[in-house]
């Protein structure tokens, strides 16, 4: 059952990302990425993070998403063009991608045994153990995190800001 | 417990199946309620002729929007105006598989009144909430018409604002019962009947009057119904839409209300359980303990709906930017400051 749930949505998130780059409409790029933020979710709660599922449906899907199809309907942006692309995007970006893929894949498989796994349906993390974690365990990286989102905040008002 | 997976999948068809035509039947009277109740409010009538006091009116009501002409522009962007209305209503149907119903009853392993018990059925609440934002949205861009788009701009950028204060004002409630499951969070105001209700024993008062508000704001309801302005924006994001895609819209509002009223009674009132709980002794078998529970329950919802009506009839509605001012510099500070006072009553209680 639960296997079953991983690849529809896994599936469905691989879909989604091809379909994003292959759009030609901003709109229903971003729809795509919505897509491939909804099954995030979903692998998420299969892999028994339900809090963070939740999160990543209200926070991403639900809030910044909300921002871009906000800003593509208000600039109205068109149909996009297709170009034939630039000779170094063909000469180093695609040996370059599929070289950090390769690396990435490497670590993971010879790193898989040291590094803490977690097993598709049969692992849940309470959201009090999640917050017992966040805020006693790593306060202090959580607090500085939260002066970093400030700072960002306080930047954004001052960039916004009417000049007087 | 071993249960059997067919006879679970069967009863939770049966159950959805059946929560769903009653949410739907509900709509039908809502709107109904709602246009005997104005109705009275402005010294008229209301619908009175279908049927013994215009009982029948909602099922006419229905055949005529089936029978209408379905009329779809020219203009519009098709696949995003035909997801549109899908999208607001399967968010509005979709939440209340998570509401909780009754006492906590199981046959053959299945609980009776409730389609799923989760874990964080409030997150899942708000995060079906959020999600229904882009019916509006992508309903008023993929018309391709000034109307729509202003009319659904003004909706999403209200329906975010809003959500702010909405979660906000939830954290009291969760603090008090440190758990997201509807029915703990029902457990805990079930002890000493109305006195243990998050409304009076609770001391969330503030956070229900923030969450109702915040809640009319995000349902699109009158006070807060700019985003159908008619004087303003023809009808808002669903001017183009006719026929059966508009009813799913007008369904979507309704049903949202009913969810809103399941909520607030779930997260203040004490859910199911009777405002003379402990006092009175228990009398009756299962099965009448469980009729009076869903009694209350509906009692309750009623209510709400009836406040909602009663608001629509009494208010005007907002200028914009008062609307976004109490929005942002009301309701979220307010909220803020219930969470702190919340929090420092419970670890000084805690004591």
């Amino acid at each position: 059952m639960h296997l079953v749930l991983f690849i529809i949505f896994g599936g469905l998130c691989v879909a989604g990302a091809l379909n994003l780059l292959f759009q030609r409409h901003p709109i229903n790029a971003a729809l795509s990425l919505i897509v491939v933020m909804s099954s995030l979710a979903v692998l998420y709660l299969l892999l028994g993070a339900e809090f963070l599922a939740a999160a990543q449906v209200i926070v991403y899907s639900g809030a910044i998403m909300v921002l871009f199809t906000f800003v593509i309907m208000l600039l109205n942006a068109g149909r996009e063009d297709r170009t034939h692309g630039s000779k170094a995007a063909y000469l180093v970006g695609i040996p370059g991608a599929a070289a950090l893929f390769a690396t990435l894949v490497y670590i993971f498989l010879s790193y898989r045994t040291q590094l803490g796994g977690a097993s598709i349906g049969n692992y849940l993390v309470t959201t009090s153990d999640l917050s017992r974690v966040l805020f006693r365990d790593l306060l202090l990286p959580f607090e500085v995190t939260s002066v970093l989102i400030l700072v960002a905040v306080l930047g954004a008002v001052v960039l916004a800001r009417k000049e007087h | 417990m071993e249960v059997n997976i067919w006879i679970f999948i069967l009863l939770s068809l049966i159950k959805v199946i059946v929560v769903t035509v009653l949410l739907l039947m509900c709509v039908a009277y809502t709107v109904l309620l709602e246009r005997k109740l104005v109705g009275r409010i402005q010294n008229r009538w209301g619908p009175s002729r279908v049927g013994p006091f215009g009982l029948l009116q909602p099922l006419v009501d229905g055949l005529k929007l089936f029978l209408k002409e379905e009329i779809d522009p020219e203009v519009v962007y098709r696949p995003l105006f035909i997801l549109a209305p899908i999208i607001s209503l399967g968010c509005a149907l979709l939440s209340i598989s998570m509401i909780p119903f009754g006492p906590d009853i199981t046959w053959h392993g299945v609980q009776l009144f409730q389609i799923s018990d989760v874990n964080i059925g409030l997150l899942i609440l708000l995060a079906i909430g959020s999600i229904g934002v882009y019916g509006t949205a992508l309903s008023g861009w993929s018309s391709n018409n000034k109307y729509s788009l202003l009319g659904a701009l003004r909706a999403s950028s209200q329906v975010i604002s809003y959500e702010l204060a909405l979660g906000l004002s939830l954290v009291g409630v969760v603090l008090r019962s440190q758990s997201f499951r509807l029915r703990d969070i029902v457990a805990v105001q079930s002890t000493h009947g109305f006195l243990s209700w998050n409304f009076f024993g609770g001391f969330q008062f503030i956070a229900f009057f923030i969450y109702i508000t915040a809640a009319y704001a995000e349902a699109g309801r009158a006070p807060f119904d700019l985003p159908e302005a008619e004087t303003e924006l023809v009808a808002g994001y669903h001017t183009e839409y006719s026929s059966m895609k508009f009813a799913m819209f007008f369904m979507a509002e309704y049903a949202h209300m009913i969810t809103i009223g399941c909520i607030a009674t779930l997260l203040f009132f004490g859910g199911w359980s009777s405002p003379f709980a402990n006092w009175l002794p228990p009398f009756g078998g299962v099965v009448l303990q469980s009729l009076m529970a869903i009694f209350w329950f509906i009692v309750k919802v009623f209510f709400f709906l009836f406040l909602f009506v009663w608001v629509r009839g009494t208010l005007p509605r907002l200028r914009y930017d008062q609307l976004m001012n109490f929005g942002w510099r009301f309701l979220m500070p307010v909220a803020i400051l219930n969470i702190v006072g919340t929090s420092l009553w419970l670890a000084l209680r805690a004591q």
